[in-house]
């Protein structure tokens, strides 16, 4: 590895992390597409920054940037106030206005600024390394590697000051006021942080890309645990491994590394989707038959509980009361009869006694509202479960 | 002796929400021409119920039978009125065009009301004292008038059976006199209203027939016979009594 | 070339005619079917879906290696929908909620378009030149065979708009009531999102992919301003599609280096603006002016009651009626209104005045 090539991934895995904070919390409260409102807004601040400084590299351009995505969640707050209209409807008209703006700009200013439209959507982290901040003499390595560092440790520190206060923020804000921690001022703070983070990845990253590094990982580790501390851990887990992967993945290709990074991170959030132990897809749609078919046999042995009339029990009255597909009904019945529930008589069924002792206790818990001791009952009884 | 002719046949329905059976082997029957109403505590599936009824919600066993029939092949026999809450009020729609919809069905698919089902809008926001407002903007209503233009949309459906969710909530008096002058002359008609109620304290006064729900039906019956302190007491948790002055 | 010029130029050149047929084209596609992502509250929709088409077009050209739109659009349509179905796949089967859903596809899929993207670009001998249109979008771009596929598509929405519209009107209303009506929800909700994709897909070439959600959502938000109407608002948010879209054309093609894309967001978000402030009923101008009139007329009402009662009883006693002690400015409206007068260096009410207050009385 090249010297440049370690400093691109350094950044990159940097750039990660200080995103994947601010998103965890943006995820919980809701608000995912705030960070898209952001940066693009941010284009503008940085634009006009510039006009006012000429130097591409001031700080005053990351001051007015994150003005500027304060001044999109204010605006956007302040047409929900109106009523006028619904309340995305007012993410959607405020930030392509600020950021058509941005491009107007910019691409009226063609010869002055040294921002193409390219840089916007996709960030030069290939270059980064080549902008270097220097102490009169004395390389201190890419300047990136300084902003997007400094920008992490006040995270972490306002993390860790505050981490109470955001939590009981976030999962309850009508009790963080009685403790008074007042949620507005949560929710500005971490606007505001948002808004500086997202300045400081936008160099790296660009404008859309950002919102993939905020809210995939965040999202990801939403569906594995709902611990917020493990929360966070997986998410800049993620982060970072899609930084290091996806950096050199477009080295392969000879293509952009955020647009690589972002494809690793659909690529985890795809398989986090798909098998996540117990909020994955596979495991949803496996958990739902099976609790379909529970509640199938359930209601079948009740049916034949509460009916003791041999008319009632017999296979084509059954078939006709449940209306279920031949294939379902045949399941069923294998069901209880594997887990001796119930015999057949041709053309009759009949409870075992095990099958009588299920009912009664089940109907117990279900008519005094325990369905979830219905659950453990099922442990009990049922061998073969649906 | 002739049989009672049924209006709606509940007959043994399961519905579950995951694991959790919300309704649980509910067996029903509704006669024809009654003022019906389903009470129960909060959670006790009266909605899901008629949900089930009108075949918005899936059940895992059980018939709805529509006067003896399935209820897809009966379905211009009923008529809905949900909660008038989960709607959006600041839709871009009139009075009229709210009632007008209650048409649409009849008419079926592409066919567009004409005169008679204007009509019969007029005529049915006659009837709910909301003709003056045909022309307003439904989000200039009061909830009171919200109501009565939902009430208003099933009549215009001229149903033999009305199913509604909670109409009386969050009304004010004049609406819910208007309500109950409409049931009456429902019923008048011998058509049959099942109605979710929250009230109990009115249930006599309002109805004539009465279901006890909570997951499992408790009671049905005239409200004479079945709306006692000991269904009650069935219904709600064992300490439960209202002051009935009947 | 001035603005003038150039709608000069509209009539007699060829090339500019299409252009500006073409706009007028999506602009009114875009108004019509943005006023149901609108009221669907799905405003946000548009913006994935419009971002998630960008590697069905770099796919699309890898596998065909050709620069045919149709093509193209077609890899867009194919990712899009997936893109649809995959955010309804988060939304229904997981517990993230729709912003995250649509925050993931959004970013996940641009990135991974912006991803073939750079690859094609550094392949050797990719004729790639012009699939960078499809960010920032260029009307000039357009050529006969994508405006006739835009008026197939308005011909193709008008129809369905028109065949269905009473059902689609209590579809988006009331759901669940239109299936106790018999009608087929899923078929209609299907139809819809389709035609709403479709819009998505062939505004990309014009908008771009960047700013498609604005082109959808503003002409709808502008038109929903102005009237109380279903049928009106989709018409108007039509109209002002189309104003957005040739204006903002027009602006870009005689302005040097300017994307239509922005422009053309510009414009409408313009037209927004103007709606929210100036709308007769909903607007906020109105609603400044209708707020003073009321607390006007409240303030007139409340010292004509006060003075009312001094005269008819004893119990206003305590109020001092000074002249000083009166908003001068009410008083003077009044007094104009000839239903106050002073005397004894005190106000007190004329025989009018008197007839008001009782009435207020009642």
């Amino acid at each position: 590895m090249t010297l440049p090539q370690i400093e691109i991934q350094l950044i990159a895995a940097l750039v990660a992390i200080t995103c994947a904070i601010p998103g965890v919390f943006l995820v919980l409260r809701k608000m995912s597409l705030i960070s898209d409102a952001i940066s693009h807004s941010i284009l503008l601040g940085i634009v006009l920054g510039f006009f006012i400084t000429q130097d591409l590299s001031s700080p005053l351009l990351i001051a007015m940037a994150a003005i500027a995505g304060v001044i999109t969640v204010i605006l956007v707050e302040a047409i929900q106030n109106t009523k006028l209209v619904k309340e995305d409807t007012a993410i959607g008209l405020v930030f392509p206005a600020m950021f058509s703006i941005g491009i107007i700009l910019i691409s009226q200013n063609a010869n002055d600024v040294h921002l193409d439209v390219d840089a916007v959507l996709l960030g030069e982290l290939a270059f980064a390394p080549f902008n270097r901040w220097y102490i009169g003499d004395m390389d201190m390595g890419p300047k990136a590697l300084w902003v997007v560092g400094s920008i992490l440790v006040v995270l972490v520190t306002l993390l860790i000051l505050f981490f109470k206060e955001l939590k009981i923020s976030t999962f309850d804000p009508g009790l963080s006021a009685a403790l008074g921690i007042s949620p507005i001022l949560m929710h500005y703070g971490l606007m505001t942080v948002s808004s500086v983070t997202i300045v400081g990845a936008f160099d790296a990253v660009g404008a859309i890309l950002v919102v993939a590094l905020m809210i995939v990982p965040a999202a990801g580790a939403y569906l594995l645990t709902t611990n917020l501390k493990k929360m966070l851990l997986l998410a800049i887990f993620f982060g970072l491994f899609s930084a290091i992967s996806g950096y050199w993945a477009a080295n392969l290709l000879n293509a952009s590394i955020s647009g690589s990074m972002a494809t690793v991170l659909g690529i985890v959030f795809l398989l986090i989707y798909l098998f996540a132990p117990s909020k994955g897809l596979i495991a949803n749609v496996y958990r739902d038959k099976r609790q379909k078919n529970e509640v199938m046999l359930l209601t079948f042995l009740l049916h034949l509980h509460q009916h003791s009339d041999k008319e009632e029990r017999s296979v084509q009255h059954l078939n006709y009361h449940f209306s279920w597909s031949q294939k379902q009904a045949k399941k069923i019945l294998k069901l209880a009869v594997d887990n001796g529930l119930i015999y057949v008589e041709n053309p009759y069924v009949n409870l075992t006694e095990k099958g009588e002792k299920f009912n009664v206790e089940a109907i117990n818990y279900i008519l005094s509202n325990q369905t979830e001791k219905v659950e453990r009952m099922k442990q009990d009884f049922l061998l073969f479960r649906g | 002796m002739a049989e009672t002719k049924y209006a709606i046949r509940v007959h043994d329905l399961t519905v579950a929400y995951d694991y959790k059976p919300v309704l649980w082997d509910v067996h029903l029957e509704v006669p024809e021409g009654v003022l019906m109403a389903i009470v129960g505590p909060n959670g006790a599936g009266k909605s899901t119920l008629i949900k089930a009824m009108l075949g918005i919600k899936k059940s895992i066993a059980g018939t709805v039978e529509i006067f003896g029939q399935p209820y897809k092949k009966m379905r211009k026999e009923v008529a809905y009125v949900p909660q008038k809450g989960t709607v959006d009020w600041d839709f871009p729609t009139t009075v009229i065009d709210v009632v007008l919809m209650g048409t649409y069905g009849n008419l079926g698919w592409i066919k567009r009301p004409g005169k008679n089902e204007r009509k019969a809008a007029l005529e049915a926001l006659e009837k709910v004292g909301m003709l003056p407002f045909k022309n307003r903007q439904i989000s200039q209503l009061s909830g009171g008038q919200q109501q009565r233009v939902f009430l208003a949309r099933a009549l215009v459906q001229d149903a033999s059976i009305y199913i509604m969710d909670e109409p009386f909530q969050g009304v004010d008096a004049t609406t819910e006199v208007a309500i109950i002058n409409i049931l009456k002359e429902l019923r008048k008609q011998n058509k049959t209203v099942v109605v979710v109620h929250h009230d109990l304290q009115t249930v006599p006064e309002y109805f004539d027939w009465v279901t006890f729900l909570n997951v499992k039906k408790i009671d049905t019956g005239p409200v004479k016979e079945a709306f006692n302190d000991e269904n009650l007491a069935k219904t709600y948790g064992i300490n439960y009594k209202v002051t009935v002055n009947q | 070339m001035s603005i003038l010029e150039y709608f000069d130029l509209v009539i007699s050149d060829y090339t500019l005619r299409t252009i500006t047929f073409g706009t007028a084209a999506l602009g009114a596609i875009c108004g019509m079917l943005g006023s149901f992502a609108v009221l669907r509250k799905q405003s946000l929709l548009g913006d994935a879906i419009s971002h998630a088409a960008l590697p069905g077009i770099a796919i699309a050209f890898l596998i065909t290696q050709t620069k045919d739109n149709n093509m193209l659009l077609f890899g867009a349509l194919i990712s899009g929908v997936i893109a649809t179905y995959w955010i309804r796949g988060i939304v229904t089967r997981t517990h993230l909620k729709t912003d995250a859903a649509l925050g993931i596809i959004l970013s996940v899929f641009f990135g991974f378009g912006m991803l073939l993207l750079t690859y094609i670009q550094k392949q050797p001998n990719a004729n790639q030149a012009g699939l960078d249109k499809y960010l920032f979008g260029q009307a000039a771009t357009l050529v006969t065979k994508d405006v006739k596929m835009l008026l197939y598509v308005l011909g193709i929405s008008l129809f369905i708009l028109l065949l269905f519209w009473k059902e689609l009107k209590v579809m988006l209303f009331d759901a669940e009531y239109t299936q106790t009506l018999g009608f087929n929800v899923k078929f209609l909700d299907l139809l819809i999102t389709f035609c709403i994709v479709l819009a998505i897909v062939l505004g990309l070439q014009t908008v771009g992919v960047v700013l498609m959600s604005a082109m959808l959502l503003a002409p709808a938000a502008a038109a929903r301003q102005w009237t109380d109407k279903l049928w009106v608002m989709l018409f108007l948010a039509a109209i002002f599609g189309i104003v957005a879209g040739v204006f903002g054309t027009a602006i870009s093609a005689t302005g040097d280096n300017l994307s239509t894309g922005p422009v053309i967001v510009l414009l409408a978000v313009g037209i927004v603006i103007f709606s929210f402030v100036f709308s007769p009923t909903r607007g906020l101008l109105m609603r400044h002016f209708r707020f003073k009139k009321n607390k006007k007329s409240f303030q007139q009402t409340k010292i004509l009651l006060d003075l009312y009662r001094k005269n008819k009883s004893e119990e206003g006693e305590g109020i001092p009626l000074q002249v000083s002690n009166f908003p001068v400015r009410t008083m003077k409206e009044l007094q104009d209104k000839g239903l106050v007068h002073i005397e004894d260096n005190a106000w007190q009410l004329t025989t009018d005045g008197i007839t008001q207050a009782k009435n207020i009385n009642l």
